[in-house]
Protein backbone atom coordinates (compact mmCIF):
# COMPACT_ATOMS: atom_id res chain seq x y z
CA UNK A 1 0.00 0.00 0.00
CA UNK A 2 1.10 3.12 -1.20
CA UNK A 3 0.26 6.53 -2.01
CA UNK A 4 0.38 8.02 -5.73
CA UNK A 5 0.45 12.05 -5.87
CA UNK A 6 -2.06 12.42 -9.12
CA UNK A 7 -0.54 15.19 -10.75
CA UNK A 8 -4.11 16.54 -11.64
CA UNK A 9 -5.48 15.73 -8.02
CA UNK A 10 -2.31 15.09 -5.93
CA UNK A 11 -1.44 12.40 -3.05
CA UNK A 12 -4.12 10.22 -2.90
CA UNK A 13 -4.58 6.21 -1.82
CA UNK A 14 -2.95 3.41 -4.29
CA UNK A 15 -6.36 1.80 -4.05
CA UNK A 16 -7.86 4.70 -5.73
CA UNK A 17 -6.05 4.61 -8.73
CA UNK A 18 -5.48 1.17 -10.97
CA UNK A 19 -2.32 0.04 -12.69
CA UNK A 20 -1.94 0.32 -16.69
CA UNK A 21 1.57 -1.78 -16.53
CA UNK A 22 4.64 -0.90 -18.65
CA UNK A 23 4.60 2.41 -20.11
CA UNK A 24 5.94 3.67 -23.78
CA UNK A 25 4.78 0.34 -25.66
CA UNK A 26 4.12 1.72 -28.62
CA UNK A 27 1.43 0.85 -30.72
CA UNK A 28 2.65 -0.67 -34.24
CA UNK A 29 2.15 2.05 -36.64
CA UNK A 30 1.63 -0.48 -39.33
CA UNK A 31 -0.43 -3.33 -37.77
CA UNK A 32 -0.86 -5.38 -41.30
CA UNK A 33 2.90 -5.34 -41.70
CA UNK A 34 3.68 -7.05 -38.36
CA UNK A 35 5.48 -10.66 -37.96
CA UNK A 36 3.85 -12.87 -35.47
CA UNK A 37 7.35 -12.18 -33.84
CA UNK A 38 6.64 -8.74 -33.28
CA UNK A 39 2.68 -9.15 -32.26
CA UNK A 40 3.55 -11.28 -29.34
CA UNK A 41 6.45 -9.19 -28.09
CA UNK A 42 3.90 -5.89 -28.66
CA UNK A 43 1.03 -7.48 -27.16
CA UNK A 44 2.73 -10.36 -24.28
CA UNK A 45 6.43 -9.74 -23.42
CA UNK A 46 7.07 -7.32 -20.75
CA UNK A 47 10.31 -6.22 -19.18
CA UNK A 48 8.63 -6.97 -15.60
CA UNK A 49 11.56 -5.34 -13.80
CA UNK A 50 12.49 -5.54 -10.29
CA UNK A 51 13.72 -2.23 -9.88
CA UNK A 52 12.93 1.18 -11.29
CA UNK A 53 10.29 1.07 -14.12
CA UNK A 54 8.00 3.44 -16.07
CA UNK A 55 4.18 2.55 -15.68
CA UNK A 56 1.15 3.92 -16.56
CA UNK A 57 -1.42 4.69 -13.66
CA UNK A 58 -5.27 5.78 -14.11
CA UNK A 59 -6.81 7.48 -11.38
CA UNK A 60 -10.05 5.46 -11.70
CA UNK A 61 -12.02 6.67 -8.37
CA UNK A 62 -10.77 10.51 -9.24
CA UNK A 63 -10.25 12.35 -12.59
CA UNK A 64 -10.14 9.13 -14.48
CA UNK A 65 -7.11 10.55 -16.33
CA UNK A 66 -4.00 8.53 -17.09
CA UNK A 67 -0.65 9.06 -16.30
CA UNK A 68 2.75 7.88 -15.84
CA UNK A 69 4.92 6.82 -12.83
CA UNK A 70 8.58 5.59 -12.48
CA UNK A 71 8.56 3.19 -9.08
CA UNK A 72 11.13 1.05 -7.83
CA UNK A 73 9.42 -2.00 -8.14
CA UNK A 74 11.60 -3.53 -5.22
CA UNK A 75 9.80 -1.58 -2.75
CA UNK A 76 7.31 0.90 -4.15
CA UNK A 77 8.81 3.73 -3.48
CA UNK A 78 8.02 6.36 -6.62
CA UNK A 79 10.62 8.30 -7.81
CA UNK A 80 8.58 10.63 -10.22
CA UNK A 81 5.18 11.22 -11.98
CA UNK A 82 4.78 12.79 -14.92
CA UNK A 83 2.13 13.51 -17.41
CA UNK A 84 1.40 11.66 -21.14
CA UNK A 85 2.76 12.58 -23.27
CA UNK A 86 5.41 14.59 -21.43
CA UNK A 87 9.36 13.60 -21.38
CA UNK A 88 10.04 10.81 -19.33
CA UNK A 89 13.06 11.21 -16.73
CA UNK A 90 16.13 9.74 -16.78
CA UNK A 91 16.55 6.34 -15.02
CA UNK A 92 19.29 7.09 -12.44
CA UNK B 1 22.14 -44.48 1.93
CA UNK B 2 19.44 -42.51 4.30
CA UNK B 3 17.60 -44.49 6.82
CA UNK B 4 13.66 -45.17 6.39
CA UNK B 5 11.47 -42.96 8.07
CA UNK B 6 8.89 -45.12 9.98
CA UNK B 7 7.35 -46.02 12.94
CA UNK B 8 10.37 -47.59 14.66
CA UNK B 9 13.03 -44.94 13.52
CA UNK B 10 10.43 -42.83 15.63
CA UNK B 11 10.52 -44.74 18.57
CA UNK B 12 14.19 -45.25 18.21
CA UNK B 13 14.82 -41.50 17.90
CA UNK B 14 12.67 -41.00 21.03
CA UNK B 15 14.87 -42.69 23.25
CA UNK B 16 17.67 -39.87 22.34
CA UNK B 17 15.40 -36.90 22.64
CA UNK B 18 15.14 -36.38 18.58
CA UNK B 19 18.62 -35.27 18.95
CA UNK B 20 20.16 -37.54 16.54
CA UNK B 21 18.01 -37.79 13.63
CA UNK B 22 20.24 -37.59 10.44
CA UNK B 23 20.23 -34.73 8.44
CA UNK B 24 17.41 -34.89 5.43
CA UNK B 25 19.56 -33.19 3.32
CA UNK B 26 23.45 -32.44 3.08
CA UNK B 27 24.99 -28.81 2.66
CA UNK B 28 27.48 -28.53 0.02
CA UNK B 29 29.36 -26.16 -2.35
CA UNK B 30 29.03 -26.04 -5.67
CA UNK B 31 31.16 -28.11 -8.09
CA UNK B 32 32.86 -26.68 -10.78
CA UNK B 33 30.54 -28.32 -13.53
CA UNK B 34 27.20 -30.02 -13.45
CA UNK B 35 25.20 -31.69 -16.36
CA UNK B 36 22.61 -29.51 -15.31
CA UNK B 37 21.38 -26.87 -12.94
CA UNK B 38 17.62 -26.12 -11.82
CA UNK B 39 17.59 -22.62 -10.76
CA UNK B 40 15.14 -21.97 -7.63
CA UNK B 41 14.81 -24.30 -4.69
CA UNK B 42 11.16 -24.51 -3.97
CA UNK B 43 8.43 -27.42 -4.69
CA UNK B 44 8.62 -27.35 -8.55
CA UNK B 45 12.57 -26.76 -8.53
CA UNK B 46 13.17 -29.48 -5.63
CA UNK B 47 10.89 -32.49 -7.86
CA UNK B 48 12.51 -31.42 -11.17
CA UNK B 49 15.84 -32.52 -9.68
CA UNK B 50 13.98 -35.46 -8.13
CA UNK B 51 12.32 -36.88 -11.52
CA UNK B 52 15.79 -35.27 -13.26
CA UNK B 53 17.73 -37.69 -10.87
CA UNK B 54 15.22 -40.50 -10.52
CA UNK B 55 13.65 -41.53 -14.14
CA UNK B 56 15.83 -39.49 -16.32
CA UNK B 57 19.21 -40.64 -14.65
CA UNK B 58 20.79 -37.03 -14.53
CA UNK B 59 22.34 -37.40 -11.42
CA UNK B 60 25.10 -34.82 -11.81
CA UNK B 61 22.75 -32.37 -11.47
CA UNK B 62 22.04 -29.22 -8.52
CA UNK B 63 19.86 -27.10 -7.26
CA UNK B 64 20.72 -23.44 -6.49
CA UNK B 65 18.40 -21.33 -4.46
CA UNK B 66 18.37 -17.70 -3.20
CA UNK B 67 17.57 -18.24 0.25
CA UNK B 68 16.53 -21.65 2.18
CA UNK B 69 14.76 -24.43 0.08
CA UNK B 70 10.79 -23.85 0.58
CA UNK B 71 11.13 -20.65 1.91
CA UNK B 72 10.11 -18.65 -1.41
CA UNK B 73 5.89 -19.19 -2.59
CA UNK B 74 6.76 -22.97 -1.53
CA UNK B 75 6.06 -21.88 2.25
CA UNK B 76 3.62 -18.90 0.99
CA UNK B 77 0.39 -20.69 -0.40
CA UNK B 78 -2.65 -21.90 0.80
CA UNK B 79 -1.74 -25.38 0.11
CA UNK B 80 -5.13 -25.71 -2.35
CA UNK B 81 -4.52 -28.91 -4.02
CA UNK B 82 -7.34 -29.81 -7.09
CA UNK B 83 -7.43 -30.12 -10.85
CA UNK B 84 -10.95 -28.85 -11.84
CA UNK B 85 -10.08 -26.96 -14.63
CA UNK B 86 -11.52 -26.26 -18.15
CA UNK B 87 -9.38 -26.88 -20.82
CA UNK B 88 -8.38 -30.62 -22.17
CA UNK B 89 -4.68 -29.13 -21.87
CA UNK B 90 -4.93 -27.91 -18.37
CA UNK B 91 -7.21 -30.80 -16.94
CA UNK B 92 -4.80 -33.29 -18.18
CA UNK B 93 -1.64 -30.85 -16.74
CA UNK B 94 -3.11 -30.52 -13.17
CA UNK B 95 -4.84 -33.89 -13.07
CA UNK B 96 -1.17 -35.85 -14.06
CA UNK B 97 0.13 -33.92 -10.90
CA UNK B 98 -3.06 -34.77 -8.46
CA UNK B 99 -2.31 -38.33 -9.05
CA UNK B 100 1.06 -38.35 -8.38
CA UNK B 101 0.09 -36.77 -4.91
CA UNK B 102 -2.22 -39.30 -4.27
CA UNK B 103 0.86 -41.80 -3.56
CA UNK B 104 3.56 -38.94 -3.13
CA UNK B 105 4.09 -39.98 0.79
CA UNK B 106 5.11 -43.29 0.18
CA UNK B 107 6.89 -42.60 -3.11
CA UNK B 108 9.06 -40.04 -0.65
CA UNK B 109 8.66 -42.02 2.11
CA UNK B 110 8.19 -38.18 3.82
CA UNK B 111 4.63 -37.18 5.28
CA UNK B 112 3.42 -34.70 2.94
CA UNK B 113 0.00 -34.83 4.66
CA UNK B 114 -2.32 -35.08 1.57
CA UNK B 115 -5.43 -34.91 3.15
CA UNK B 116 -8.36 -35.32 0.41
CA UNK B 117 -10.89 -33.15 1.74
CA UNK B 118 -12.78 -31.62 -1.10
CA UNK B 119 -12.61 -28.75 -3.04
CA UNK B 120 -16.02 -26.72 -3.07
CA UNK B 121 -16.59 -23.73 -5.48
CA UNK B 122 -19.15 -21.54 -5.35
CA UNK B 123 -21.31 -19.98 -7.76
CA UNK B 124 -23.15 -16.70 -6.59
CA UNK B 125 -24.45 -15.18 -10.20
CA UNK B 126 -26.17 -16.82 -13.18
CA UNK B 127 -23.15 -16.43 -15.10
CA UNK B 128 -21.11 -19.12 -12.14
CA UNK B 129 -24.01 -21.30 -12.33
CA UNK B 130 -23.56 -21.67 -16.11
CA UNK B 131 -19.44 -21.40 -16.01
CA UNK B 132 -19.44 -24.10 -13.60
CA UNK B 133 -21.90 -26.40 -14.63
CA UNK B 134 -19.97 -26.36 -18.16
CA UNK B 135 -16.45 -26.75 -16.25
CA UNK B 136 -18.56 -30.20 -14.19
CA UNK B 137 -19.19 -31.48 -17.79
CA UNK B 138 -16.08 -30.52 -19.57
CA UNK B 139 -14.04 -32.11 -16.10
CA UNK B 140 -16.28 -35.23 -16.21
CA UNK B 141 -15.33 -35.59 -19.95
CA UNK B 142 -11.70 -35.85 -18.81
CA UNK B 143 -12.41 -38.41 -16.43
CA UNK B 144 -11.60 -35.99 -13.25
CA UNK B 145 -14.38 -36.39 -10.71
CA UNK B 146 -16.75 -33.04 -10.15
CA UNK B 147 -20.25 -32.82 -9.12
CA UNK B 148 -22.30 -29.85 -9.63
CA UNK B 149 -24.50 -28.72 -6.03
CA UNK B 150 -27.71 -27.12 -5.56
CA UNK B 151 -27.59 -24.81 -2.60
CA UNK B 152 -29.05 -27.33 -0.46
CA UNK B 153 -26.39 -29.73 -1.11
CA UNK B 154 -23.88 -27.08 -0.67
CA UNK B 155 -25.55 -26.15 2.84
CA UNK B 156 -25.21 -30.22 3.76
CA UNK B 157 -21.56 -30.39 2.54
CA UNK B 158 -20.34 -27.59 4.12
CA UNK B 159 -23.36 -26.63 7.06
CA UNK B 160 -21.36 -23.10 8.34
CA UNK B 161 -22.03 -21.55 5.04
CA UNK B 162 -24.10 -18.78 4.95
CA UNK B 163 -26.97 -19.87 2.25
CA UNK B 164 -29.81 -17.14 3.22
CA UNK B 165 -31.06 -15.05 0.05
CA UNK B 166 -30.79 -12.32 1.08
CA UNK B 167 -27.15 -12.08 1.34
CA UNK B 168 -25.46 -9.54 -1.00
CA UNK B 169 -23.92 -12.12 -3.28
CA UNK B 170 -25.96 -15.66 -2.03
CA UNK B 171 -24.98 -19.03 -3.06
CA UNK B 172 -26.57 -20.49 -6.04
CA UNK B 173 -24.82 -23.91 -6.27
CA UNK B 174 -21.41 -25.05 -6.50
CA UNK B 175 -18.87 -27.58 -8.01
CA UNK B 176 -17.40 -30.03 -6.08
CA UNK B 177 -14.38 -32.21 -6.58
CA UNK B 178 -13.86 -35.09 -3.55
CA UNK B 179 -10.29 -35.82 -4.64
CA UNK B 180 -8.70 -32.38 -4.38
CA UNK B 181 -7.87 -31.19 -0.93
CA UNK B 182 -4.58 -30.00 0.90
CA UNK B 183 -1.04 -30.87 1.64
CA UNK B 184 1.57 -29.71 4.19
CA UNK B 185 3.48 -27.40 1.81
CA UNK B 186 7.12 -27.15 3.20
CA UNK B 187 6.78 -30.90 3.51
CA UNK B 188 6.48 -31.31 -0.31
CA UNK B 189 9.67 -29.40 -0.65
CA UNK B 190 11.72 -31.36 2.09
CA UNK B 191 10.22 -34.41 0.75
CA UNK B 192 11.60 -33.22 -2.51
CA UNK B 193 15.19 -32.16 -1.49
CA UNK B 194 15.74 -35.36 0.85
CA UNK B 195 14.44 -37.68 -1.80
CA UNK B 196 17.29 -35.63 -4.42
CA UNK B 197 19.83 -35.44 -2.25
CA UNK B 198 19.88 -39.02 -2.04
CA UNK B 199 20.27 -39.67 -5.08
CA UNK B 200 23.14 -37.45 -5.50
CA UNK B 201 21.87 -33.81 -6.25
CA UNK B 202 23.39 -31.36 -4.71
CA UNK B 203 21.15 -28.52 -3.26
CA UNK B 204 22.82 -25.94 -2.58
CA UNK B 205 20.66 -23.04 -0.47
CA UNK B 206 22.35 -18.99 -0.19
CA UNK B 207 23.42 -19.46 -3.46
CA UNK B 208 21.80 -16.60 -5.65
CA UNK B 209 22.19 -16.40 -9.62
CA UNK B 210 23.76 -13.08 -10.43
CA UNK B 211 24.26 -13.78 -14.27
CA UNK B 212 24.44 -16.31 -17.14
CA UNK B 213 26.71 -16.87 -19.44
CA UNK B 214 25.90 -17.39 -22.94
CA UNK B 215 27.14 -17.62 -26.06
CA UNK B 216 25.24 -16.92 -29.26
CA UNK B 217 22.49 -19.33 -29.08
CA UNK B 218 23.19 -21.76 -25.95
CA UNK B 219 24.41 -21.62 -22.56
CA UNK B 220 28.01 -22.01 -20.78
CA UNK B 221 27.34 -21.32 -17.32
CA UNK B 222 25.96 -19.06 -14.69
CA UNK B 223 27.90 -16.93 -11.82
CA UNK B 224 26.40 -16.88 -8.82
CA UNK B 225 27.11 -15.99 -5.19
CA UNK B 226 29.13 -19.03 -4.54
CA UNK B 227 31.33 -19.06 -7.63
CA UNK B 228 31.27 -19.74 -11.59
CA UNK B 229 28.57 -23.11 -12.18
CA UNK B 230 30.07 -24.36 -15.97
CA UNK B 231 26.53 -26.12 -17.31
CA UNK B 232 24.60 -26.84 -20.53
CA UNK B 233 21.56 -26.62 -19.18
CA UNK B 234 19.72 -24.82 -16.86
CA UNK B 235 16.27 -25.17 -15.49
CA UNK B 236 14.60 -22.02 -14.22
CA UNK B 237 12.15 -22.48 -11.72
CA UNK B 238 12.26 -19.18 -9.76
CA UNK B 239 8.12 -18.46 -9.72
CA UNK B 240 7.95 -15.11 -8.99
CA UNK B 241 11.66 -13.84 -10.09
CA UNK B 242 11.53 -15.59 -13.08
CA UNK B 243 11.66 -12.68 -15.59
CA UNK B 244 15.02 -11.22 -13.86
CA UNK B 245 16.91 -14.54 -14.33
CA UNK B 246 15.44 -14.23 -18.24
CA UNK B 247 16.69 -10.49 -18.25
CA UNK B 248 20.08 -12.05 -17.31
CA UNK B 249 19.94 -14.71 -20.49
CA UNK B 250 19.01 -11.51 -22.44
CA UNK B 251 15.20 -12.87 -22.64
CA UNK B 252 11.85 -11.65 -22.70
CA UNK B 253 9.12 -13.54 -21.17
CA UNK B 254 5.02 -12.55 -21.27
CA UNK B 255 5.20 -12.45 -17.16
CA UNK B 256 3.98 -9.87 -15.03
CA UNK B 257 4.55 -10.32 -10.90
CA UNK B 258 2.41 -9.07 -8.36
CA UNK B 259 1.85 -9.56 -4.68
CA UNK B 260 -0.53 -12.48 -3.49
CA UNK B 261 -1.55 -12.14 -0.61
CA UNK B 262 -2.94 -14.54 2.44
CA UNK B 263 -3.82 -14.86 5.93
CA UNK B 264 -4.12 -17.20 8.93
CA UNK B 265 -6.19 -16.86 12.17
CA UNK B 266 -6.07 -18.21 15.66
CA UNK B 267 -6.03 -21.57 16.31
CA UNK B 268 -9.45 -23.06 16.99
CA UNK B 269 -11.29 -26.37 16.96
CA UNK B 270 -12.20 -28.26 13.94
CA UNK B 271 -15.31 -25.82 12.08
CA UNK B 272 -14.62 -26.66 8.82
CA UNK B 273 -13.71 -29.99 6.93
CA UNK B 274 -13.12 -28.89 3.07
CA UNK B 275 -11.93 -25.87 1.00
CA UNK B 276 -14.65 -23.69 -0.01
CA UNK B 277 -13.18 -21.17 -3.07
CA UNK B 278 -15.73 -18.31 -4.15
CA UNK B 279 -14.77 -16.88 -7.57
CA UNK B 280 -16.68 -13.93 -7.90
CA UNK B 281 -16.10 -12.55 -4.24
CA UNK B 282 -12.47 -14.02 -3.96
CA UNK B 283 -12.53 -15.72 -0.65
CA UNK B 284 -11.09 -19.10 -0.35
CA UNK B 285 -10.87 -20.91 2.97
CA UNK B 286 -9.83 -23.78 4.88
CA UNK B 287 -8.51 -24.96 8.14
CA UNK B 288 -5.08 -26.20 8.83
CA UNK B 289 -4.29 -29.23 10.93
CA UNK B 290 -3.17 -26.82 14.10
CA UNK B 291 -6.66 -25.45 13.48
CA UNK B 292 -5.91 -22.00 12.17
CA UNK B 293 -8.09 -20.97 9.00
CA UNK B 294 -5.86 -20.42 6.13
CA UNK B 295 -7.44 -17.67 3.75
CA UNK B 296 -6.32 -16.65 0.44
CA UNK B 297 -6.92 -13.33 -0.92
CA UNK B 298 -6.43 -11.53 -4.36
CA UNK B 299 -3.32 -10.11 -5.98
CA UNK B 300 -2.51 -6.48 -7.01
CA UNK B 301 -3.20 -5.29 -10.01
CA UNK B 302 0.46 -3.57 -10.62
CA UNK B 303 4.00 -5.30 -10.68
CA UNK B 304 6.13 -5.49 -7.52
CA UNK B 305 8.68 -7.70 -6.15
CA UNK B 306 8.03 -6.17 -2.49
CA UNK B 307 6.48 -9.26 -1.22
CA UNK B 308 3.41 -6.40 0.51
CA UNK B 309 0.41 -6.41 -1.09
CA UNK B 310 -2.54 -3.74 0.03
CA UNK B 311 -4.59 -3.38 2.43
CA UNK B 312 -7.66 -2.84 0.83
CA UNK B 313 -7.30 -6.18 -0.92
CA UNK B 314 -7.26 -7.99 2.34
CA UNK B 315 -10.02 -5.90 3.43
CA UNK B 316 -12.19 -6.99 0.20
CA UNK B 317 -11.78 -10.97 0.79
CA UNK B 318 -12.39 -10.52 4.52
CA UNK B 319 -15.47 -8.55 4.26
CA UNK B 320 -17.05 -11.65 1.94
CA UNK B 321 -15.54 -14.40 4.38
CA UNK B 322 -17.87 -12.70 7.01
CA UNK B 323 -20.52 -12.51 5.18
CA UNK B 324 -20.54 -15.99 3.81
CA UNK B 325 -19.36 -17.53 7.19
CA UNK B 326 -20.85 -14.99 9.70
CA UNK B 327 -19.89 -17.69 12.59
CA UNK B 328 -16.06 -16.33 12.27
CA UNK B 329 -17.15 -12.61 13.02
CA UNK B 330 -14.64 -12.98 16.26
CA UNK B 331 -12.11 -14.52 14.77
CA UNK B 332 -8.88 -12.41 15.10
CA UNK B 333 -6.21 -13.11 11.84
CA UNK B 334 -2.65 -13.69 13.34
CA UNK B 335 -0.40 -13.19 10.42
CA UNK B 336 -0.92 -12.14 6.64
CA UNK B 337 1.88 -12.06 4.29
CA UNK B 338 2.85 -11.44 0.73
CA UNK B 339 4.18 -13.69 -2.06
CA UNK B 340 5.36 -12.39 -5.65
CA UNK B 341 3.52 -14.64 -8.21
CA UNK B 342 4.38 -14.66 -12.33
CA UNK B 343 1.15 -14.48 -13.76
CA UNK B 344 0.86 -15.24 -17.68
CA UNK B 345 -1.63 -13.35 -19.54
CA UNK B 346 -3.47 -16.38 -20.42
CA UNK B 347 -3.37 -17.24 -16.62
CA UNK B 348 -1.72 -20.63 -17.69
CA UNK B 349 1.97 -21.70 -17.06
CA UNK B 350 5.13 -22.34 -19.35
CA UNK B 351 7.16 -25.29 -19.26
CA UNK B 352 9.00 -24.85 -21.65
CA UNK B 353 12.09 -24.87 -23.85
CA UNK B 354 13.31 -20.99 -25.01
CA UNK B 355 15.00 -20.07 -28.01
CA UNK B 356 18.36 -20.23 -26.43
CA UNK B 357 19.54 -23.56 -26.29
CA UNK B 358 19.92 -25.20 -22.86
CA UNK B 359 18.28 -22.68 -21.28
CA UNK B 360 14.51 -24.15 -19.72
CA UNK B 361 11.47 -22.27 -18.10
CA UNK B 362 9.04 -23.37 -15.99
CA UNK B 363 7.07 -20.14 -14.82
CA UNK B 364 4.03 -18.51 -15.01
CA UNK B 365 2.15 -20.41 -12.55
CA UNK B 366 0.76 -17.27 -11.48
CA UNK B 367 -1.62 -17.92 -8.21
CA UNK B 368 -2.34 -21.45 -8.42
CA UNK B 369 1.40 -23.24 -8.83
CA UNK B 370 1.24 -25.39 -5.42
CA UNK B 371 -1.32 -27.86 -6.70
CA UNK B 372 0.67 -28.69 -9.67
CA UNK B 373 4.21 -29.28 -7.94
CA UNK B 374 5.15 -32.92 -8.64
CA UNK B 375 3.47 -32.91 -12.19
CA UNK B 376 5.26 -29.98 -12.94
CA UNK B 377 8.69 -31.29 -11.89
CA UNK B 378 8.07 -34.52 -13.61
CA UNK B 379 7.17 -32.96 -16.80
CA UNK B 380 9.85 -30.04 -16.65
CA UNK B 381 12.44 -33.24 -15.90
CA UNK B 382 11.62 -34.73 -19.21
CA UNK B 383 11.58 -31.61 -21.11
CA UNK B 384 15.34 -31.18 -19.65
CA UNK B 385 15.79 -34.51 -20.33
CA UNK B 386 15.14 -34.63 -23.91
CA UNK B 387 15.17 -31.62 -25.04
CA UNK B 388 11.68 -32.53 -26.13
CA UNK B 389 8.09 -31.25 -24.10
CA UNK B 390 6.42 -34.30 -22.55
CA UNK B 391 2.71 -34.35 -24.02
CA UNK B 392 1.06 -32.88 -21.38
CA UNK B 393 2.98 -29.90 -21.39
CA UNK B 394 3.35 -29.31 -25.45
CA UNK B 395 0.46 -26.77 -24.75
CA UNK B 396 2.71 -25.24 -22.43
CA UNK B 397 4.84 -23.87 -24.82
CA UNK B 398 6.63 -20.28 -24.79
CA UNK B 399 5.56 -20.30 -28.48
CA UNK B 400 1.53 -19.83 -27.88
CA UNK B 401 2.30 -16.64 -27.45
CA UNK B 402 3.25 -16.22 -30.71
CA UNK B 403 1.15 -18.56 -32.42
CA UNK B 404 -1.82 -17.62 -30.37
CA UNK B 405 -2.61 -21.21 -29.65
CA UNK B 406 -3.42 -19.96 -25.94
CA UNK B 407 -4.59 -21.80 -22.55
CA UNK B 408 -7.21 -19.43 -21.17
CA UNK B 409 -8.47 -20.32 -18.12
CA UNK B 410 -8.76 -17.48 -16.37
CA UNK B 411 -12.28 -17.45 -15.06
CA UNK B 412 -12.58 -21.03 -15.93
CA UNK B 413 -9.87 -21.91 -13.17
CA UNK B 414 -12.93 -21.15 -10.73
CA UNK B 415 -10.92 -18.24 -9.27
CA UNK B 416 -10.56 -14.91 -10.22
CA UNK B 417 -7.09 -14.36 -11.47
Amino acid sequence: MFLINCPYCGEREQSEFKAGGEAHIVRPKQPTELSDDQWAEYLFMRKNIKGIQFERWVHTHGCRKWFNVVRDTSNDIIKAVYKMGEKPPPNK
Amino acid sequence: MKKKYSIFSLIKNAFSYHENWEKAWKDPLPKKEYDAVIVGGGGHGLATAYYLAKKHNMKNIAVVEKGWIGGGNTGRNTTIIRSNYLWDASAGLYDHALKIWEGLSQELNYNVMFSQRGVMNLAHNLQDVRDLKRRTHANRLNGIDAVYLSTEEVKKFCPIINTSPDIRYPVLGGTLQKRAGTARHDAVAWGYARGADEMGVDIIQNCEVKGIKRNVDSIEGLETSKGYIKTKKIGVAAAGHSSVIANMAGLKLPLESKPLQALVSEPVKPIIDTVVMSNAVHAYVSQSDKGELVIGAGTDDYVSYSQKGSHDIVEGTLSAILELYPIFSRMRMLRQWGGIVDICPDASPIISKTPIKGLYFNCGWGTGGFKATPGSGDLFAHTIANNEPHKLNAAFNLNRFVSGDLVDEHGAAAVAH
